[in-house]
């Protein structure tokens, strides 16, 4: 959002989207790993969804996934930050103002 | 306990304007999925549906009628037209209080409701048709079925996502086994191809933009469509007395709720639906020939049915042919099962079970006997027809061979 602007800079993006997630999860940003998958860290698909939803309202950008997409499962299963860095690919593509 | 049976049914769906055109299109394979074409339709991200094309009410309906009907109520007001002139039923005299109307529908007057919030919210005006709210009520179809048919018995509407035909259609069954009524006109109807429902469904992520592929590997999710499919309810001595063609009897019926999950389907409750729609068939596993699935093209339904499907039937599930026929339908929504029966009497009336089309690639995580892409011509003794609602809500019905 264009508001947040001047918040977003370097590794800003990567920072907003772990808090968006660590929001919907009810976790604090820090006990989120990186390293772990959204399954395993609780997320379910419904969850997911919604993480989904709100990345796109913040960033005003379009995740082209539905949940039967195995792009979105590998992501899904895959650990946070592969999941983290598909979302700044977005973000850059298609919202490079931000 | 009295005997039910089948003696009249009418559709109208994607693939056709009747029952005859419906069935045609089930045994042929055909594709009723398209291009959806409607008021701002190219703001979708999700652009195809099984819309019914080619469908002007006024064809059908007089103004005022169309005035006061909903796109759900028409769609069963000529379903049950048609079937009613099928069943040869007249529901004069003693019987009208002894027949009911019991119609399924998970958005009842969505496109009411659409076309009226577009009028106050994006044009602006501050009033609406004063038809509004008795074109959108849930209940509007069956209450038009009832003034149409002159039917003066229990007459209601149910609505449980996905499951509601199969749940009214369940409760058609019950009362008249009951003996609370001889006739019930039985069924779903739902339209919720207009710009706000679609918009609802991408929201969720569930939608294909391709194709619905039930029980492949490739699939990509589920595809909405539209439509009603209506029956006469009956009687078996009632039936038997008038000298009725019976389509088929209704033997057994189940429901169970998962009391799970708001959208992903437990496998125990599909489990238990159909091992207690079996039991009160009086049937065992073996005795199945055929089993319409719920089959939503959905990663996480197919996989969770499949897996269910395996459970009841076990060394069984290789003989059982399985098919989904939302491929060719869509997703019909409240109307589902009801439209999905129409496949079921065919399979027992004639022998021709309707395919799973658009299959590409067997998945190992749906291990069934799927009848993919041609219909399959063999006997049918009985068949379940399955349906999985979100919420969690499963209903299963049982039918068999006259």
């Amino acid at each position: 959002m264009r508001d947040e602007q001047t918040l977003i800079g370097d590794g800003a993006i990567r920072k907003k989207i772990r808090e968006i997630i660590a929001l919907h999860v009810k976790l604090d940003v820090q006990d989120l790993s990186d390293t772990q998958s959204l399954e395993d860290q609780g997320i379910d698909s419904l969850s997911l969804v919604e993480i989904i939803f709100a990345l796109e309202e913040t960033f005003d950008i379009a995740v082209p996934y539905n949940t039967g997409d195995p792009d979105l499962d590998r992501i899904y299963t895959s650990s946070l930050a592969v999941f983290v860095t598909a979302i700044e690919g977005f973000v850059a593509e298609q919202s490079p103002t931000i | 306990m009295r005997r039910v049976v089948i003696t009249g049914q009418g559709a109208v769906t994607a693939l056709g304007h009747n029952a005859h055109q419906t069935l045609e299109g089930l045994r042929e394979g055909i594709c009723g999925v398209g291009e959806l074409t409607f008021q701002d339709s190219e703001r979708l991200s999700v652009k195809i549906g099984a819309q019914v094309k080619g469908f002007d009410p006024a064809d059908h309906f007089n103004r005022q009628e169309v005035a006061l009907y909903d796109l759900f109520t028409q769609f069963a007001l000529l379903a049950g037209k048609e079937a009613v002139i099928a069943s040869g039923i007249d529901f004069e005299g003693a019987l009208a209080e002894r027949a009911g109307v019991i119609l399924g529908s998970a958005g009842g007057g969505l496109q009411t409701q659409d076309q009226n919030y577009r009028a106050v919210y994006v044009q602006g005006k501050n009033r609406v048709h004063p038809f509004t709210v008795p074109r959108l009520m849930n209940n509007a179809a069956a209450s038009h079925l009832s003034m149409r048919h002159g039917i003066r018995g229990p007459v209601y509407s149910v609505s449980s996502a996905c499951a509601s035909a199969n749940h009214a259609m369940g409760q058609a069954f019950h009362m008249i086994r009951g003996g609370a009524c001889d006739v019930v006109l039985t069924g779903g109807s739902d339209s919720m191809l207009c710009f706000g429902g679609i918009k609802a469904w991408e929201g969720l992520k569930v939608l294909s933009s391709e194709a619905c592929r039930p029980f492949c590997a490739t699939r990509s999710g589920m595809v909405q469509g539209e439509g009603a499919a209506v029956f006469v309810f009956e009687d078996y001595e009632h039936a038997a007395a008038r000298g009725a063609d019976i389509l088929a009897e209704v033997v057994g019926f189940s429901m169970t709720s998962d009391a799970a999950d708001i959208v992903l389907p437990a496998q125990d409750g599909a489990e238990r639906a159909m091992r207690a729609a079996l039991r009160d068939a009086r049937l065992s596993p073996d005795d199945i020939d055929y089993l319409n699935a719920h089959g939503t093209g959905t990663r996480a339904n197919d996989k969770s049915e499949s897996a269910a499907i395996n459970a009841v039937f076990g060394d069984h599930t290789r003989h059982l042919s399985v098919s989904s026929t939302k491929a060719m339908h869509g997703h019909v929504m409240g109307g589902t099962g009801a439209v999905e029966l129409l496949a079921v009497i065919m399979a027992l009336r004639s022998g021709v079970i309707a395919p799973t089309i658009g299959f590409q690639q067997a998945d190992p995580e749906c291990a069934i006997n799927l009848v993919a892409n041609d219909a399959q011509e063999k006997p049918v003794r009985a068949a379940l027809s399955n349906a999985f609602a979100f919420g969690g809500l499963n209903a299963v019905i049982a039918l068999k061979r006259i």
